[in-house]
């Protein structure tokens, strides 16, 4: 059996799942059911001055028969009072001493109510605070969230005054509404942040009601951009996450890694991107915290499979491969091969390469069934039959080199090598 | 052992005849199961539709929320779409082609999602077509089933003022009145026929008869077109002994009169003997048992790989509890004061294939006697053999000959559906109807019958891949388009 726990700048937790700050975090309740079911650690609903909700605050984009493939908020930091949060912490903290407590941090835009606010926080026995600069509905017009993660000035000079008065590990987790994560990212390494997590969700308009012609969410005939998140985020979430992990600044800081995480697989991909801990809300809203159970037993199997005895062995182990498209071998061909036996004569390759690529599939008509097959000498190897095809392994991409040796872009250039000629 | 009716309470009858196939519960699984499907290309499911319901589309526009969209695809294809629904085979045709079948799967439930997408248009008569204006061209259809009003709606899309003469008092033809009430209940069928008409341009004139009330030389002088769809009616006979006793009755008969009279006045027997293996003797059969039958037995002369049913069709028999006895022939009807006791077999092998291409039964010399108080014979019509020669009308035994174009040898006059082929599914008299009226079409508009690609024009009536409901595919000449 691997280890699966992890060691975050000390803190430390069974396994590397934390429950994001958010609504499963935001009450003693929830958190105990959480850590009862497994979870090696939750960070706490952001605590600042108290706000209020409005009603009708989630919203989630469905696609065919899947439900909340994505989903996308409105609400605020916690709308309960500080004080009870506080006290909630603290017997957390006491019931669950083996279990990473984080506290997620918004607080009003002054050095004091920051200072103030992290003296009140480490006093419960907290072991880290995330300080949250991207949160990107309501509190931003307050010039709050991610009004402050968009601005690396400012986003430095907060974690700055975090550091001031920060005896416990600070995690600074940034806003994916940028064009870059790094700038910010850099600045607040710059500031001393102990480390980062991404991503916070991203704007956006999850869909508009067809009979009232209002977006959704539906609050008394308006609505407002929320926050996205779940499944659908992951692939943004993965890029920005890369793009942390190698940059010279901010891959010295331990990362914890979020946006769209539902299984072990997800995390898996995280983790070898550079996060060491990962945290996961969305998939918990959905299926509640018995999804745990899954995440930490597929994640043990498959690092016993690859002879990872810890989750050190294979944290950010991928960051290297993730290139310049320049750097790419060219050399490197693969073709399409359907395998016959397998086909079930669908034709969604046949269709999909027909208009939409380069029309190397021929049709063989047959009554009901069709024969499928590849035109090599057409083929790209641009992968969209394999992705389309619904059988598994039907159709493969066979490796084909165009020449034995590594040639980039720059080198075939500076050759003369002819380009296409169709 | 006897023959009465109202054997079963009420509620027990109309438990037996409730829907075999009940139609999604909720909104949710109809999607579910629409969900599944992989909108395949070129599908095969669509090719093995004698009608070419494209069945990717109209399920992927139920995922869309498009059930008007998707009714409409189905009924550009197969105006009774909703009937087929619950009356086809598609263990053979399009379930039976669905690529899940090949990966060891479901396939997808295309005739209960069918189901869904038709309900609701054919209940509240939805306006999915829009009658193009009068043409002032006539056309008598002769025949309110399948093929008839196939050819009456698409003949009456295009401007085309409809007649149809039908000698029962209902139309539908064998939807009506030759299938299971489990499968298709006797209101839907009024109810199929309604939304078929409810387009407008068709009158049907029922109590009808070919023959009787009207002559084929009229409809020839009164109207611009003829189309025949008279389907197959009278029962083949056993040629046998005995089968004049009381008790002996036609299958169609027996089946017609459970939709007609109601479940409790049909009479059935203790003991009935069914002969034959198509579908029809499977719903003769299984209604018997219905109505409170004590035991059925089905004989057939072949084995069950020859049987002209389903699969399907037989374990619905066999789960009703009818006895199959193979390889049986009737030999003799024996009777007692001229009601019927037994039914005499031949004990059959099968031998070299025969005319048919199937094994041909040889009596083995042995007998077998069941003893039995009703007959019920289900082994095939026959076509109006009388009534086509009469008219002139070429036939083989009956089946009007009919070209590639579906006219027959007199002018003026065209043919399709059972009268034709002899009594195939109701999804094929559909076709043969559709098939039929773009042949008229083209015959009433000589215009398009010069130059290129005439066919083709009047081919895209009917042709619902290349058609937008919208688009005018045809318009007639002199100023009435």
């Amino acid at each position: 059996m691997a280890d699966i726990s992890a060691n975050f700048l000390g803190i430390k937790s069974p396994n590397p799942y934390w429950l994001a700050s958010a609504p499963p975090t935001d009450k003693k309740y929830n958190v105990l059911r959480a850590f009862e079911a497994g979870w090696g650690g939750v960070v706490w609903k952001t605590l600042g001055s108290q706000v209020k909700n409005v009603s009708s605050r989630y919203s989630a984009v469905n696609f065919n028969n899947t439900r909340v493939m994505g989903f996308n908020n409105i609400e605020l930091i916690s709308d309960r009072p500080l004080d009870i949060n506080l006290k909630e912490i603290e017997e957390c903290v006491r019931l669950f001493p083996d279990r990473a407590m984080i506290v997620s941090l918004m607080a009003d835009n002054s050095r004091e109510k920051w200072h103030e606010l992290i003296k009140q926080v480490e006093d419960t026995g907290a072991h880290g605070l995330e300080l949250n600069f991207g949160c990107p509905h309501g509190m931003t017009e307050r010039g709050m969230g991610a009004t402050v993660g968009q601005d690396p000035a400012i986003a430095k000079m907060v974690v700055e005054w975090v550091m001031e008065a920060a005896h416990i590990p600070v995690i600074t987790k940034l806003t994916p509404n940028v064009h870059s994560v790094v700038p910010t990212g850099k600045a607040c390494v710059e500031g001393g942040t102990s480390a980062l997590s991404l991503i916070n969700t991203i704007q956006s308009v999850t869909g508009i009601d067809l009979d009232t012609f209002v977006p959704n969410p539906y609050v008394a005939g308006k609505s407002v951009f929320g926050g996205y998140c779940g499944p659908a985020v992951k692939p943004i979430a993965l890029k920005m996450l890369a793009t942390i992990s190698q940059d010279e600044t901010t891959r010295k800081v331990p990362i914890s890694g979020i946006g769209g995480i539902s299984t072990w697989k997800d995390a898996a991909e995280f983790m070898l991107l550079g996060a060491t801990t990962v945290q996961v809300c969305t998939a918990a809203m959905k299926y509640g915290f018995r999804i745990i159970e899954d995440m930490c037993d597929g994640l043990n199997n498959w690092m016993d499979e690859k002879g990872f005895k810890t989750i050190d062995d294979f944290v950010g182990k991928s960051v290297s491969t993730l290139t310049h498209w320049e750097d790419l071998d060219i050399n490197y061909h693969h073709v399409a091969n359907i395998n016959q036996d397998k086909c079930i004569h669908c034709g969604l390759c046949y269709i999909a390469c027909e208009d939409a690529s380069h029309q190397s599939i021929s049709l063989t008509y047959g009554k009901p069934y069709n024969t499928y097959a590849i035109k090599e000498e057409e083929c790209v190897g641009c992968n969209l039959c394999q992705l389309i095809c619904p059988v598994e392994d039907c159709i493969t991409m066979v490796v084909q080199r165009k020449g034995d040796d590594y040639l980039n872009w720059k080198e075939f250039q500076e050759r003369g090598l002819p380009l296409n000629d169709h | 052992m006897s023959i009465s009716n109202n054997r079963l309470p009420a509620e027990e009858f109309e438990k037996n005849f409730s829907d075999i196939h009940p139609p999604f519960e909720t909104k949710e699984a109809a999607l579910v199961e629409a969900n599944r499907c992989l909108f395949c290309y070129d599908a095969p499911c669509t090719k093995s539709c004698p009608t070419g319901i494209n069945v990717p589309k109209f399920i992927k526009q139920i995922t869309t929320d498009n059930i008007k969209g998707s009714a409409t695809t189905i009924f550009l294809s197969n105006i009774f779409g909703g009937g087929c629904s619950r009356v086809c085979p598609v263990e053979k045709l399009c379930e039976g082609a669905c690529v899940f079948n090949l990966m060891h799967e479901q396939p997808i439930a295309i005739a209960k999602l069918q189901r869904y997408s038709t309900e609701d248009a054919i209940e509240d008569k939805w306006k999915l077509f829009e009658r193009k204006p009068s043409t002032g061209k006539k056309v008598a259809v002769v025949g309110a089933g399948p093929a008839g009003l196939s050819c009456a709606h698409v003949l009456s899309r295009e401007g085309i003022d409809i007649t149809v003469f039908e000698k029962e008092s209902k139309g539908g033809g064998l939807m009506t009145y030759g299938i299971a009430a489990y499968k298709v209940t006797p209101e839907f069928c009024n109810d199929e026929v309604d939304f078929i008409t409810s387009l407008g341009g068709i009158e049907i004139k029922y109590n009808h008869e070919l023959g009787k009330d009207i002559s084929l030389e009229q409809l020839q002088q009164q109207y611009d077109a003829v189309f025949l769809g008279i389907g197959v009616g009278l029962a083949n006979q056993l040629n046998i002994p005995g089968e004049d006793l009381a008790g002996v009755e036609d299958a169609i008969d027996f089946i017609y009169h459970i939709r007609d009279k109601g479940y409790s006045n049909v009479p059935v027997g203790d003991r009935v003997i069914v002969i034959g293996m198509g579908m029809t003797a499977i719903d003769a059969a299984t209604q018997a048992k219905r109505l409170g039958a004590k035991e059925v037995t089905m004989v057939y002369r072949r084995s069950e790989s020859e049987k002209g049913c389903t699969q399907v069709e037989l374990d619905i028999a066999r789960l009703d509890g009818c006895k199959i006895v193979w390889l049986a022939a009737p030999k003799e009807i024996v009777g007692n004061d001229g009601k019927l006791t037994a039914l005499v077999c031949d004990v059959m092998k099968l031998g070299a294939p025969d005319y048919s291409g199937k094994p041909a039964p040889i009596p083995t010399g042995d007998t077998i006697t069941i003893e039995a108080d009703m007959v019920i014979k289900a082994t095939g019509q026959k076509p109006f053999e009388d009534l086509v020669s009469y008219y002139g009308l070429e036939n083989k035994k009956g089946k009007i000959l009919s070209k590639e174009n579906h006219a027959t040898n007199l002018s003026k006059i065209f043919a399709g559906g059972d009268c034709v082929n002899g009594g195939k599914e109701v999804v094929d008299a559909v076709q043969a109807g559709k098939e039929a009226a773009a042949a008229i079409i083209q015959h009433l508009t000589p215009a398009f019958s010069k130059g290129e690609g005439a066919e083709q024009n009047a081919m895209s009536v009917i042709t619902a891949s290349t058609v937008d409901r919208d688009s005018s595919p045809l318009s007639f000449g002199e100023g009435q388009g």
